[in-house]
Order: structure tokens, then sequence, then C-alpha cells
């Protein structure tokens, strides 16, 4: 007890020291916290994927549509269980400099999509309604919350993508089966996007951005993909299709060099941990030699030092993290709040609160390495007359 | 017993050799009370630190109580140190974030006694010191003198057969250092001690039985 006593009274020496150090530790733990939690948003996407799903879209990119025509084509391949079909819609909503106006905005078709997802629950009432009326949309539940639109609400924006005035009428709100279900988007009919294109575009009617596929066993799925692309091979629009992970991560990896930086200066933040954490370790060593070398006097091994050493790295490493972990959840929260259709599942993975107490440890180990070498190696008579 | 036979030890500083000691003789018998005097930088603090065992002859042998020194590696001496000699500094050298008692329960966590045990140690050498109503006062609520008791209660705790001391009333005023001395006293006379104290005080010297004087390296 008198050496765990010891090495708190140490610790706190230099209370003004510490504190600062405590801060400085908190502050990039929580730092690297949101770095990783950003991150994790990002691929988040890619997590939410269900293993039975399968996607196919143009085989150059997914910007160019495919004729809905291929629909019943795909439906006859053996395996293939289910086929639905979506569209990139855009368009500007409210003042577009808003995150909370970025909101994913798609046509689908309405009779099979939500079979195809289960995980975006729609009260069985709502889904009727919505499936009668050819303006109405779904949107989620945070979207909901988040500007206040009801049942029955109509919403107005301007395409971009498909130019022209759209308004859409909520006729049903979306709930996540989980947390990590995205519940900022809006659904509404394919039809409804088809028909009024037709009348100005007529060329661009008939199309869909992409194929979703239920696929009965997972392993079928390469056998699938080939099965649905070579079908296509000869046609004008050729297929890509890939299972629901892979299209999510062609997707991410367009923002990859944003995600690099995020890492790399997450690392930044763990060498900056490092640092904070060794100066005051090597500091406070410093001046304790003396006191180091009357209890090697006393006796006591060269490895009690270290250990007097290490443990007040250990725990002023330790309160600095807990302080940053502390901070993680509530900064995290404000940041999912301030973009919340941008960030649509913005949770601190346990991974990243693991991570943090690892490079707490790590550095603590670290930061004391050098001054406990240099303690143990100490002859006792060089460390008496040392002033301190 | 202490025996320290041909003896030399140098420093270096700068990569330029110093000798401090050369070819040392001195025998200490059980019980004696030797003080060790002679100027500044003459080499008394380098003598008692080698047959403390905080520090190796260049060459030469020290025995003590029939162990040879320089046959123990690191860990060995140190555990030697911890059982056999008490170390009294002229500057206490107490921990400043421990008490009284903590600061002479630390010799003991290096044994295997319980707490108990070790809180009655504790308690008997501070009232040996006559500091029984000082146990949890901290070492900057104490005077020079009640310092340097807590620092020979340290020294004593685990019962050394031989006690060092190095200028141990070197920073006290008259009055303080006369207690410590009559302390060292009824410790070489009562619990046997042997004492090696280094002093440059004729008063300090008075009274041990035998007084050695080092000059530029060499007992007279
Ligand atoms: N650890 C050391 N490193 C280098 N030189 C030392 C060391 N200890 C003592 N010396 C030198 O050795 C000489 C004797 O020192 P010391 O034994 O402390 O003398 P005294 O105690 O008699 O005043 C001095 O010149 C001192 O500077
Ligand atoms: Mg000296």
């Amino acid at each position: 007890m008198v050496v765990l006593k010891l090495i708190i009274k140490n610790s706190f020496r230099h209370t003004l020291r510490t504190a600062l150090t405590v801060v400085g530790l908190a502050i990039a733990v929580l730092a690297f916290g949101l770095m990783r939690t950003i991150v994790d948003a990002w691929y988040a996407g890619v997590e939410m994927s269900s293993a039975n799903r399968m996607i196919t879209r143009h085989s150059v990119s997914f910007i160019f549509s495919l004729p809905l025509s291929y629909k019943d084509q795909i439906a006859k391949i053996p395996g293939v269980t289910g086929v639905s079909y979506a569209n990139w819609f855009g368009g500007l909503y409210g003042d577009p400099n808003q995150w909370e106006n970025f909101f994913p905005r798609m046509a689908i078709d309405p009779e099979t999509y939500f079979d195809m997802y289960p995980e975006f629950i729609v009260p069985p009432d709502q889904l009727e309604t919505f499936r009668r009326e050819r303006n109405a949309c779904v949107i989620g539940k945070k979207l909901a919350d988040e500007h206040r639109f009801r049942i029955g609400d109509a919403i107005s924006m301007e395409g971009d993508i498909y130019p022209g005035s759209w308004t859409f009428v909520v006729r049903g709100i979306y709930t996540g089966r989980d947390k990590s279900i995205d519940e900022t988007q809006m659904l509404f009919h394919w039809a409804y996007l088809d028909e009024s294109i037709r009348a100005v575009q007529p060329g661009r009617a008939g199309n869909i951005g992409w194929y979703v596929l239920e696929v009965d066993d997972p392993n079928r799925m390469a056998g699938v993909a080939e099965q649905v692309d070579a079908l296509f091979m000869n046609s004008r629009a050729g297929t890509k299709t890939e299972t629901e992970k892979e299209f999510q991560q062609s997707f991410v990896s367009m923002s990859s060099a944003i995600i690099t930086s995020l890492e790399v200066i997450s690392f930044v933040i763990i060498g900056i941990i490092l640092l904070v954490l060794a100066n005051t370790i090597v500091m406070s060593a410093r001046e304790r030699m003396r006191e180091y070398a009357v209890l090697k006097t006393i006796g006591f091994s060269s490895a009690r030092i270290v250990s007097l050493i290490g443990g007040e790295s250990l725990l002023i490493a330790a309160i600095g993290t807990a302080f940053g972990i502390a901070g993680t959840f509530p900064i995290c929260q404000m940041f999912a709040e301030a973009f919340p259709t941008f960030f649509p599942i913005f949770n601190v993975a346990p991974l990243t609160l693991i991570l943090c107490v690892l490079i707490a440890f790590g550095s603590a180990a670290l930061a004391a390495l050098f001054p406990a070498v240099r303690a143990s190696r100490m002859k006792i008579v060089d460390g008496l007359r040392a002033i301190g | 017993m202490i025996t320290v036979s041909h003896v030399t030890k140098s420093y270096f500083r700068d990569k330029i050799e110093i000798p401090v000691l050369s070819d040392i003789n001195l025998v200490v018998p059980p019980g004696e009370f030797l003080a060790l005097m002679g100027p500044s930088g003459s080499g008394k603090s380098t003598l008692l630190n080698l047959i403390a065992g905080i520090d190796k002859p260049d060459s030469g042998d020290i025995t003590v109580n029939n162990t040879t020194l320089q046959t123990l590696n690191e860990t060995e001496l140190a555990q030697w140190r911890s059982r056999s000699v008490g170390f009294i500094f002229q500057f206490y050298n107490l921990l400043p974030v421990l008490t009284a008692a903590e600061n002479v329960e630390l010799p003991l966590l290096l044994t295997k006694l319980r707490k108990k045990e070790r809180v009655k140690h504790v308690d008997a050498a501070l009232k040996l010191v006559g500091l029984g109503d000082r146990m949890d006062h901290y070492p900057k609520q104490l005077s020079g003198g009640q310092e340097q008791r807590v620092a020979i209660a340290r020294a004593i705790v685990t019962d050394p057969t031989v006690l060092v001391a190095d200028e141990p009333t070197g920073d006290l005023d008259k009055t303080s250092a006369e207690e410590i001395l009559t302390l060292l006293e009824q410790l070489n006379k009562e619990f046997k001690k042997t004492i090696v104290m280094v002093t440059h005080d004729p008063r300090a010297a008075e009274k041990a039985h035998v007084v050695r004087n080092l000059d530029k390296g060499e007992l007279d």
C-alpha cells in the first residue's frame, strides 16, 4: 500500500503539470475517438449490407441507368428469389448549404422494395396507403424528426438530375430494425418519376438506376452474378452484378482520400498522446533520481524502481484516457446531431474504446521506458549526488 | 567485523582519472563506533559508500560480517544492504510524499513481514528515536533534527548490525546535533550496532571510540 501511495502521491506532486498532462491526453484520446467514429460512420453503409442481397448496375458506372425490362429476365435466373429496383433522384431541398437538407432521395418500386429491405420497418397500414398513391413517399424516422415532417405533409423540391418541381406527400415513416440502420432516407414511387420524365424527356423513360436481387443462398452469389452479367453482355447496356457489400464499398472508396487522411491524423494523435505523456514522465523521473537512489540504497531493486515510474505513467495515462473516453460520447453525440443526414449512423464502436485503452497503456509503457532504463542503470553514488 | 584491505578507487571526470582512495586498509571490530575524519574531498564518503555496498572498489577486498561484497551481483548486493546496513545521510533523504511512519516502513516492504508486524516494528523504531508522537507527520512538518531521527529509525528498523552515517550532524544546529550523537551512542552501546560515521565535527568525533583520519586518499 505504501508503494501505491508513493505512486499516487508522486503523480500529483506537481498538480498543475499533472492536470495539464491529463487534459492533453483527454483531448487527444477524444480526438482519436471522434476520428475513428467518423471513419466508422463512413463504412457503416458497408457494414449494414445484407448477406443475401446483390446489386446489378450498369457495367460502366452506377450513374448510368438500366432498362426496366431486365427485371423479368433477372427474376428467372436460378437462385434469385426476388428482384426490386431503385433510382437515385438527387434534387435540391431547401437551403443546399445546410447539411440536414442532404438526405438521400430515391425512387423505388413500392411493391417489392420493402420486402427486400426488412430492416426498414414500415407500419402495414402506412405501407398500404403509400402503395396506393402515386406521389406518396416514405421517410425515415430520424429525417421526420429532424424536419418535423408528419404523415400527410407535402415535401417540395427542385429536381437537378430530373428537372422540374416535385412534390411528395408523406404517407409512411419507417424505423430501422436496429441502431445501425439509416433512418434518413426518402423513398417514393419510381412510376411517378418515370411518368413525369416521360412527359419532358421521353428518351430517359423506362430506365432504373440499379436492381436489387435477393439470392436464396449466399454461396450461390458468384454464380448468380456471372449468369446475370452474361445474360446482358451483348445488350445495349451491359451489367455488373456484385454483392451489396462490394457495391457499398465502391461508394465508400470514392471518398477514400478523406478517410485515409483521417486515419493518418489518428496516427498522428497517437504520437501526440505519447509525447505529452513521455514529456511529463521524463521530467518527473529526472527530478526524482535522488529519491530513487535513496530507495536503491535501502535495498529496492531496479525492478521496483521501474515499477514506480511505470505505475506513475500508467496512472496518469489511465486518468487522461478515462476523461477522454467520457468526453467522446457527448462529442460524438453533438457531432451526430450537427450532421444528422451526412452521418446517418454515428455510434462509438466498442473497438474504438478498446483501441483508446490499448493506446493509453502502450503509450504509458513507452513513456516510462526511457526514464526507467535511466533510473535502473543509474549508479547509487551518482544519484545521491544529484540535486533534486 | 568490517575488513577493508588494499582498496583503491578512482572516479573519472571527462575521461580524466581522479584517484580518490589508494591502498586503504581498515578493520572495524564488531560493536565499534568509528569516526572517519579528514578534509573535504579526501574520500571519506567514498570509503563509507564502499563499506555500505553502494559502490564498488577498483581493487581490494571489503568483507562485512563474513560477506565479501565483490562476490555479490547487483541484486544480491541490494538484498544484502536491505538486511545488513542502515544508512544515515547528511540531508536525511526522506521521501517528502510519505509520512514519518511510511518512510520508516520502506525497508520493511522488502521483507516478508505482514502489515501488522511491519507497523509494530515501525512503532518501536520511531519510539526508540523519541518520535512516537510524530508518526503521521510529513517530513516538511518536522524539524531537521526530527527528520534525522526519522532517518535513523528507517536505518535501524530492519535491525542491521552495521550503521553507516555520512555527516549525520552536518546540517543540524548544536542542540539537534547533540541529540543525534547521543542517539547514535545509545544505539552503539545498548543495541551493539557497529557504527562508521563520517564527520568533520570534532564534537561528533569525541563520541566515537576510534577516530581515523583520511587525507589525500590515505588513512593514517
Ligand atoms: N560519483 C562520483 N563521480 C565523480 N567523482 C566523484 C564521485 N564521488 C566523489 N567524487 C570525487 O571524489 C573525491 C572524493 O569525494 P568524497 O568521497 O565525496 O569526499 P569527502 O566525502 O571526503 O568530502 C572528490 O574529488 C569528489 O569530487
Ligand atoms: Mg562527503
